[in-house]
């Protein structure tokens, strides 16, 4: 007798199969940003992985945890992983450190670690290096695809913030999209990563990794608010295409907004968070001082989470009520 | 005639479960050289001995019967033979008395009850108290006694067959269905008359495909219109109680209610067969149909009387395979108990005996933080939110556990399944559970005690101020108002001086 107790059976889903199937759903969103943007990518992405998986070590030893159960949870990999496809490549090291310190250190472990923090760590650490060094973070190189006709390695405006200055400019949007550097559809470069993490999130939604209601409502809610507009004002406001291809709309949709821990509990719930995050998002992006707002709309959204599972939770069985 | 027939979709809750290779097959079981039959099989209190060692007990004889004014149930003897001991003996998941008999070998039918040719002419009283009588319990495995739940006039106006069977890997039900059908719906038909209820729905599995046929052509031929049968799909809990209610009517069990609160209750296919028996060939509960499967080398349904030794189960299977993992577990792999050897009887929950292979039980994962996936939320039937009553028993918040549904817990184990961090959250839920519980108890022995001490300080002060309104009247009667009142003031100075002085 070994003091089992029921349920004897165990599904086959562990913590670290789930983060694993990120991670793979990451590659092709990384080899596309890999393509486009050089190298520099590869060494951001080493660097970050590097500092978040000592940082992890550091914490789980100063708070004496197991730090070998906690670093196979591989969930600081997927940190740095996410961290290093929303800052642009090539960035200073120390840049990276802080930007780690303050996912692991600050944004997880504080909290709890992993399971406890209320806000997405990957976009504490993006936001806090952003705001601090604006001109570091806005500079993203021109994407040229497999380094070749790359003309010089002058940093160019990203898609989104382009668009932005070029309509304070007075220029329309049929003018702005003409230039080569807007591709086929959103952008050169950036409709492919997009696209690309499109399909990753669409294998961890066939892999239940999760679920539809965040990135359906999110996208569906920012494709709305972009087309209502556009409708509207075509000369001055992107399409609904622009507005999910580029910046980091399909990450975010996929990979950011879906992270369970600082999200909304109840698929309810969860539709709301989406459609919060995408309306945060379309503000921020067409009245507010950023180009992409995403990241401010999810950390946004954390606060809510709260407030929302409240609202939200499901009708027990048998009770006339939500529970309160 | 046409017997009407639904087919239920999946609920978004629940573990489909792939139930491929249950045997069904009814294989022949020697009778055991010795029984072991505990006084307390069933919901409620122990039986209460009828017997004494020494005794020669026939096949059926009554060995206890129920306690008086109490849930529970009588027990019978499997066996004629005789009663060796009764004494204090472990039984599966639970240790007590138990009357031991070893059989003579004759199987000599004990003469007391009587054979109904056509029980459905019974008074609906004459029935129930034999099914009461019977020692007939639930025989999906919470054995809640049947008489109890076959009340008239409890409002009941559906009858649920349940042969879902959503387990894996059990298929007695299955293999009852199959062997069994006419006086499981003689069960059915006598059960609906207690209940004066005018509808009965056979539950069974998508898959059981011979059952399907074999029930099917029954109710072809018995014509009674109040029968229906509905498909289940293969999805772990569908068979619970309230779960296959809620699929099968749309209605509820309201919380903290008992099944009949919804209108329709649900009895096992086995229970309905047990009832059938007992009033058509005047044999009371003393055997059922056991699944034997896993890691046995030949998987098979006996129909056990109740005591056998489970190893006599297992050795009827052929043995224990090379790839077994030398453990027992009692039900199923989502339900069942674990068993510390095979020497236990079986007993009248005993629905299935479970010999996991090596590689089917989970190694025992290291505990890792929740991650709130929401996986458990999206698994349970009862629409709680696990993840969140994990955070609430963390911090032992039982007002926020009890606001968030504790007591609608289930505990079918759901959660744990899907858990990617492998948190045992259904023992946790019913520690928490047993800890209102306790507090609850303590509250109630708290206000009887309060009340009691009240009570006393009323006594008390009634008897002083009788005492006083005694006096009072005495010195009026000798004096005036005011020499009273100022006696009444020296004695009660004196009084008062007498409980001040240490002498």
């Amino acid at each position: 007798m070994s003091g089992r107790h029921a349920p004897h059976w165990l599904s086959r889903n562990t913590v670290p199969l789930t983060m694993q199937r990120v991670i793979i759903a990451l590659a092709p969103v990384t080899l596309c940003t890999l393509l486009w943007f050089g190298v520099g990518v590869i060494s951001n992405l080493l660097l970050l992985v590097l500092f978040c998986a000592a940082l992890e070590a550091a914490a789980l030893t100063l708070r004496q945890r197991d730090v070998r159960a906690g670093l196979a949870d591989c969930s600081a990999i997927v940190t740095a992983l996410l961290l290093g496809l929303t800052l642009p490549p090539a960035l200073p090291w120390w840049l990276l450190l802080v930007a780690a310190v303050f996912a692991i250190a600050l944004a997880k472990h504080v909290y709890g670690g992993l399971g406890q923090n209320p806000f997405n760590p990957a976009m504490v650490g993006y936001l806090a290096v952003l705001i601090a060094f604006p001109d570091d973070v806005a500079r993203w190189p021109q994407p040229a695809f497999a380094g070749m006709d790359q003309v010089d390695a002058v940093s160019a405006a990203t898609p989104l913030d382009s668009i932005k200055m070029q309509l304070n400019q007075m220029r329309t949007m049929a003018e702005i999209t003409a230039q080569p550097a807007f591709g086929l559809l959103a952008g050169r470069g950036w409709e492919w990563i997009n696209l690309a993490a499109l399909g990753g999130g669409l294998w961890l939604l066939r892999k239940q990794v999760i679920s539809w209601h965040v990135p359906g409502s999110m996208l569906l809610t920012l494709a709305a608010a972009y087309f209502l507009l556009f409708a509207f004002t075509p000369a001055t406001q992107p399409s609904p295409v622009i507005g999910l291809l580029s910046g980091g709309t399909m990450l975010a949709a996929f990979f950011i907004a879906t992270d369970p821990v600082s999200g909304a509990a109840s698929d309810t719930g969860k539709i709301i968070f989406g459609i919060g995050v995408a309306l945060f998002c379309f503000g921020m992006r067409t009245w507010g001082a950023y180009p992409d707002g995403i990241a401010f709309a999810v950390l946004l959204m954390n606060t809510a989470v709260p407030l929302i599972d409240r609202w939200t939770a499901p009708r027990i069985y048998g009770h006339r009520e939500r529970p309160r | 005639m046409r017997v009407p027939l639904s087919k239920i979709a999946r609920p978004g809750w629940g573990i489909a479960f792939d139930t491929r290779g249950n045997s069904a097959d009814l294989s022949a079981l020697s009778l055991p050289e010795r029984v072991c039959v505990p006084l307390q099989q069933h919901i409620g209190s122990a039986a209460t001995p009828v017997v004494k060692p020494g005794d020669r007990v026939l096949t059926g004889q009554p060995l206890a019967r129920a306690a008086a004014n109490r849930l529970g149930a009588a027990v019978h003897a499997p066996l004629a033979g005789r009663v060796q001991a009764i004494a204090r003996q472990p039984g599966p998941g639970r240790t007590g008395l138990a009357v031991s008999i070893e059989s003579d070998g004759t199987d000599e039918r004990w003469p007391g009850y009587t054979a109904h040719r056509d029980p459905l002419r019974l008074s609906t009283s004459a029935l129930r108290s034999a099914v009461v009588q019977g020692g007939i319990v639930g025989l999906g495995g919470a054995t809640f006694p049947a008489g109890v739940k076959l009340n008239r006039g409890s409002g009941v106006d559906t009858l649920i067959l349940n042969g879902v069977e959503c387990e894996p890997v059990i298929s007695c039900d299955d293999a009852l269905m199959r062997t069994d059908v006419d006086a499981m719906l003689l069960g059915a038909q006598i059960m609906l008359r207690i209940l004066e209820a005018d509808s009965c729905i056979v539950a069974l599995k998508d898959g059981m495909a011979d059952a399907l046929q074999t029930v099917t052509t029954a109710l072809q031929t018995l014509a009674d219109d109040r029968f229906s049968i509905a498909i289940l799909p293969p999805v772990y809990p569908a068979g619970g109680e309230a779960q296959l209610i809620e699929l099968l009517t749309g209605r509820e069990i309201p919380a903290g209610g008992l099944p009949w609160d919804s209108g329709a209750i649900c009895q096992n296919v086995a229970t309905a067969a047990a009832v059938a028996h007992l009033l058509r060939s005047g044999e009371p509960l003393i055997s059922r149909i056991v699944t034997v499967t896993g890691a046995v080398v030949a998987p098979a349904n006996f129909r056990v009387r109740i005591g056998t030794p489970i190893s006599h189960l297992i050795a009827a299977a052929g043995g224990y395979t090379d790839t077994s993992s030398r453990q027992l577990i009692m039900g199923g792999p989502m339900m069942g108990i674990e068993l510390p050897d095979d020497s236990l009887p079986v007993v009248k929950a005993t629905n299935c005996i479970y010999v996991p292979t090596i590689d089917e039980l989970p190694a025992t994962a290291a505990e890792l933080p929740c991650i709130r996936c929401g996986d458990c939320a999206t698994a349970c039937p009862a629409h709680l939110m696990p993840q969140l009553l994990l955070q609430a028993q963390a911090t032992s918040d039982t007002e926020r556990m009890q606001s968030l549904g504790l007591q609608d817990c289930i505990e079918c184990g759901c959660c744990d399944y899907v858990c990617p961090s492998k948190i045992p959250l259904t023992r946790r839920f019913v520690a928490a559970k047993q800890e209102l519980w306790d507090i609850a108890f303590e509250k109630r022995r708290a206000a009887k005690a309060r009340e009691r001490i009240a009570a006393r300080t009323t006594r008390q002060q009634r008897q002083q101020q009788e005492q006083a309104d005694q006096l009072a009247a005495q010195t009026h009667n000798v004096s005036d108002t005011d020499t009273a009142h100022q006696k009444l003031q020296e004695l009660l100075q004196r009084t008062g001086a007498d409980r001040e002085d240490p002498s």
